[in-house]
């Protein structure tokens, strides 16, 4: 499939989500918004992926086009019908594979048909054409712990195709695999798809996968967190097959860099997010003090010299947007850094702190984590003021809790722990649940 | 009593081994020295004469006190027996061929049976006294309870990761420093897990424990068992609700004192945590960490543990490599004392049987055990039948699983003898058949076994793999098929074996059953057991109890595990 090939505008699309919200009930009567006002078009012929992190609301999204779970606002149309519970024509691949240890390959592969009550023979030939299509010739009767991730994975696909969907709809299917195996199956996929041997018209990719998007998709839809939705989307212009050292697919992977880490409030709608570090209840992301130091000196040493460029970094420290992001954010929160239009920049203080001893880091440390996260702030002063010096954790979680969802509260909770910890500010006590100012003999 | 089954990944896997013979032989030589020994005393010993026993409620919470005192002594015992006789089975691979082998046929052998046989030795321990009936019931409720925490920690110690093992030999800690350092710690969650079971399982046989007969001799101590025994004696129903409701109390406070606070210390020893895994917690250990008086005593402890440490754990000399091979030496005074032993027992089974011995007997006692291994199989054919898709149901509902395990756990909990006098009331006033409807009284304690774990099973299906059989349109008996019954089959496997051990043990107290002077039997082995108890005739108990023994071997050996280690290896979601 050639991407000047897009069909006309006027075609009906395969799949209408208009103005989808969902929400989840929280413990405390309130509700949780993990999807805002979504909406996505899928034409025939198309690749079109769903770029985030991880939370922000593309498997929720994914799930309720596949009818897995229902939108509390807004519409599901599959080839003009709305989509009400498990649509025929809608099949779903796997992260974890989700292969049944007790079935062989071929009756996980048979096991679609069974449950439309296909005859028996046609099961069996469809089932074989599909174990062939994908490569799994001669696996039949293997069971799936016999097989490595990436013929699982193949299983996970065969098992999709052979009740002929109209739709298929992929959850990081790649994720779980090492690096060779994931990129041998993309190939292998593409090339499938390109010579239009598979029954399907087209295709829903989750990914969290900047590199994955732009190599597989027609058009990539950037999610935001907190609820989720869409920021920006994005034509992939780039012509089939793609190569990932073509100027014009890097400079499109530094674009898509750009849009993810801009600063919030420049969307097109008004932010939900608060600018970090503004008040006690920003959400802290749990990052270790020891991936805080790493990056700064990465970005302090050459060939950076205190400015990078995140594609560079995450490629040269093999991160993931979902492990690189939240330290960038950290370093950002505790003015170790600046992040913006795709590049770190060290602040001042960031750069004393890569050349500084391990004394001298800890100081420094202190001194931005009172400055700069109010939680902290908070925290010290409660201790300095009471007489005995201690404070239960489950006060400051009270408080929190009335900003955020209790997960994200304990969340905040731990990650502060871990950098007060690190800064030698005060002392938690995990057995009692205390905090407090002198540290334990 | 609840077998434990992981025990097995590192006992013996399939056929039995010499070794599981010569176990069967020395477990029958001790019962038969035992029983022979309590036939030859039984005439001249004094008939103890205790407190009656009131109905009065106002007793019930010093009965409940005392009860729960001997099961917590038993419990301490169940625990010295752990730590000596499992960390022995796993240190010296010699002893260990023996000692497991060994500790499969003592969990066979019915509870009763061992207190039959050992009441005549205990009283004779403090004569004429309570005393030695405590020591008996006390060692009635320790059988009901040691053999599973002795499987459990000694299949910890069997597991322990080899690089923290390494890791402790590297800092050269001594053998006493690595036990109570690393191999104690680990093996301290799953050991909690079964003294709750095993908690709950002496609940059953307090009552049998705390009114003793054994011919014409009855000795009753104070007691929850001895108040709900006479309580049936006295035809009191109200007696038997006020036992109830004690009980239940008495179950929810060690719940909360004890087990909670333990399950959520416990916690901290977790080699393996599962990210997003609720920690446990208990409101008694929070408050208890609070406390500062207990930090101050838990600052003497650990610092007294230190000098002792000092004293144990230096590892004086140079460092050597562990001894590699074994002194043929001893490997051949550990056979000569085998040997010895298999003459002894075999001698005292001869001096017990061989007088008396007729064939007849033994086929009298293999028949009546068909009948109720045909019982046994049939309540569980039965219990699954209703409990799997209802825990299915539950399971796959979390709000709804979150309220049913902790019910289910406080079922099993429930001594169900309580139940039994309702049933022989029916049974007597609408003239019921016992053979058929005494049978439910021994499913009754050990379904909810079944019930737990299939939910447990059913909660532990990932949530991608139910959404592939959404997706697929996967429907009806096909799903239950395909997807829900093999997800939950390791699971139910495991529940259903504890069921079934439980309910042969739980055949000898419901297979004949009373209400004041009514009294309804049902034909089977635990009926032909209670009633040679009950006529303090060694001969009949003995074959009685070395025949359920055998039965409960044979199923294990046969059913269970064949069916435990196909489940293991073709279901397990790993």
């Amino acid at each position: 499939m050639n991407a000047n090939l897009k069909p006309a505008p006027s075609a009906e699309p395969l799949l209408d989500v208009a103005h989808v919200r969902k929400t989840f009930p929280r413990g405390d009567g309130n509700e949780l918004l993990v999807l805002e006002d979504v909406s996505v078009k899928l034409a025939p012929g198309e690749i079109v992926g769903l770029l985030g992190r991880s939370g922000s609301g593309k498997s929720t999204l994914l799930r309720l086009i596949a009818g897995l779970s229902e939108p509390s606002g807004g519409e599901v149309r599959y080839l003009g019908r709305p989509v009400a519970g498990p649509a025929e024509g809608i099949a779903m691949v796997f992260q974890s594979f989700a292969l049944f240890p007790w079935l062989t390959v071929y009756e996980n592969v048979a096991l679609g048909l069974e449950a439309l009550h296909v005859a028996r023979d046609e099961t069996r030939s469809r089932s074989l054409a599909a174990i062939d299509l994908i490569g799994l010739d001669g696996f039949e009767s293997a069971y799936p712990r016999e097989l490595s991730g990436g013929m699982r994975q193949r299983v996970g696909f065969a098992r999709a195709l052979v009740v002929h969907p109209n739709i298929l709809l992929m959850d990081e299917p790649f994720s779980a695999l090492d690096v060779l195996t994931a990129e041998n199956l993309r190939t292998d996929f593409l090339d499938l798809w390109a010579d239009g041997k598979m029954p399907i018209k087209g295709v829903i990719l989750v990914t969290h996968n900047i590199e994955e998007a732009v190599q597989m998709c027609d058009r990539i839809l950037v999610f935001a967190s907190n609820p989720g939705r869409i920021v920006t989307t994005i034509d992939v212009g780039i012509p089939r097959p793609r190569d990932r050292n073509d100027a014009a697919f890097a400079a499109l992977v530094e674009r898509i860099y750009v849009e993810m880490t801009a600063k919030p409030g420049r969307g097109p709608k008004a932010p939900v997010e608060r600018t970090p570090g503004t008040g006690i209840d920003t959400v802290l992301p749990r990052v270790s003090s020891n991936l805080l130091s790493g990056l700064i000196e990465t970005v302090a040493a050459q060939p950076f010299a205190g400015k990078a460029d995140l594609p560079e970094i995450a490629s040269e420290l093999q991160l993931e947007i979902d492990d690189l992001f939240p330290v960038a954010e950290s370093l950002q929160v505790l003015r170790f850094a600046d992040v913006e239009g795709g590049d770190l920049r060290l602040t001042a203080d960031g750069l004393a702190f890569a050349e500084g001893t391990s004394d001298e880091r800890k100081k420094l440390f202190a001194r931005h984590l009172l400055a700069n996260v109010p939680l902290a702030a908070h925290v010290k002063r409660v201790l300095d003021e009471r007489a005995s010096h201690t404070a239960p954790k489950s006060r400051f979680l009270d408080e929190l809790e009335d900003h955020m969802a209790p997960e994200a509260a304990e969340q905040t909770i731990r990650a502060l722990v871990s950098w007060a910890r690190y800064a030698e500010l005060f002392a938690y006590d995990d057995e009692a649940g205390m905090f407090s100012l002198e540290n334990p003999t | 009593m609840p077998p434990n089954t992981t025990a097995w990944s590192t006992a013996s896997r399939g056929a039995p081994t010499r070794f599981d013979l010569i176990a069967l032989v020395l477990v029958i030589g001790l019962f038969a020295f035992l029983a022979a020994g309590s036939r030859g005393v039984l005439a001249p010993l004094a008939v103890v004469e205790s407190n009656p026993i009131s109905l009065d409620p106002s007793h019930l919470p010093e009965y409940a006190a005392r009860t729960t005192l001997r099961m917590l002594a038993a419990m301490a015992l169940s625990l010295v027996f752990t730590f000596t006789y499992a960390t022995w089975a796993a240190k010296s691979v010699r002893a260990g061929k023996i000692l497991v082998p060994l500790l499969d046929v003592l969990q066979s052998v019915p509870i009763l049976g061992f207190i039959s046989v050992t009441f005549v030795f205990f009283m004779s321990l403090a004569p004429g006294r309570v005393l030695g009936a405590e020591y008996a019931a006390i060692f009635g409720i320790f059988t009901s309870q040691a053999w599973n925490m002795a499987f459990s920690f000694y299949q910890s110690l069997r597991t322990v990761p080899t690089e923290l093992t390494e890791c402790a030999k590297s800092f050269r800690l001594s053998p006493w420093a690595r036990f109570w350092r690393l191999e104690v710690p680990f093996a301290v969650p799953p050991l909690i897990w079964n003294m709750m079971m095993s908690m709950s399982g002496g609940w059953f046989f307090v009552v049998a424990s705390e009114a003793i007969t054994v011919g014409s001799h009855t000795v009753t101590l104070p007691g929850m068992g001895a108040y709900i025994a006479r309580a049936i004696e006295e035809r009191s129903l109200a007696a038997v609700g006020f036992a109830i409701l004690t009980m239940l109390i008495v179950i929810v406070i060690y719940d909360q004192l004890l087990f909670r606070p333990l399950v959520a210390w416990a916690d901290l020893f977790r080699f393996e945590q599962e990210p997003g895994a609720i920690p446990p917690r208990s409101w008694v250990l929070e408050a208890l960490g609070k406390s500062n008086l207990l930090a101050r005593l838990l600052r003497l402890l650990r610092r007294s543990r230190r000098q002792l440490g000092i004293a144990f754990s230096a590892a004086p000399g140079l460092p050597r490599f562990e001894p590699q091979q074994h002194s043929r030496l001893l490997d051949g005074v550990g056979i000569a004392v085998l040997i010895a032993l298999l003459a002894l027992a075999g001698w005292q089974t001869d001096r017990l049987l061989a007088p008396q011995f007729a064939w007849r007997d033994v086929g009298t006692a293999v028949g009546l055990g068909a009948i109720t291994m045909l019982r046994v199989f049939v309540l569980i054919a039965l219990a699954s039948v209703v409990w799997v898709p209802i825990g299915v149901w539950l399971g796959l509902r979390p709000r709804m699983a979150r309220i049913a395990q902790p019910l289910a756990q406080f079922m099993a909990a429930f001594p169900t003898n309580l139940l039994f006098p309702v049933v022989v009331a029916a049974i007597v006033n609408f003239k019921l058949n016992a053979d058929l409807w005494l049978s439910p009284l021994m499913i009754l304690g050990t379904q909810w076994y079944i019930l737990f774990n299939v939910i447990a099973g059913a909660a532990a299906m990932p949530g991608e793999m139910r959404a592939v059989g959404t997706n697929l349109g996967v429907r009806g008996w096909l799903w239950w098929r395909r997807i829900a019954l093999p997800a939950v089959f390791p699971f139910y496997v495991t529940g259903a074996l504890t069921a079934s051990g439980g309910s042969w043990n739980a055949a000898v107290a419901a297979e004949v059953a009373s209400w004041g002077n009514e009294h309804v039997e049902a034909a089977g082995l635990g009926a032909y057991i209670a009633n040679a108890t009950t006529e303090g005739d060694f001969y009949k108990i003995a074959i009685g109890c070395v025949t359920m023994s055998l039965y409960v071997l044979i199923i294990n050996r046969l059913l269970w595990r064949p069916l435990y280690y196909y489940a293991e290896r073709k279901f397990r979601l790993s």
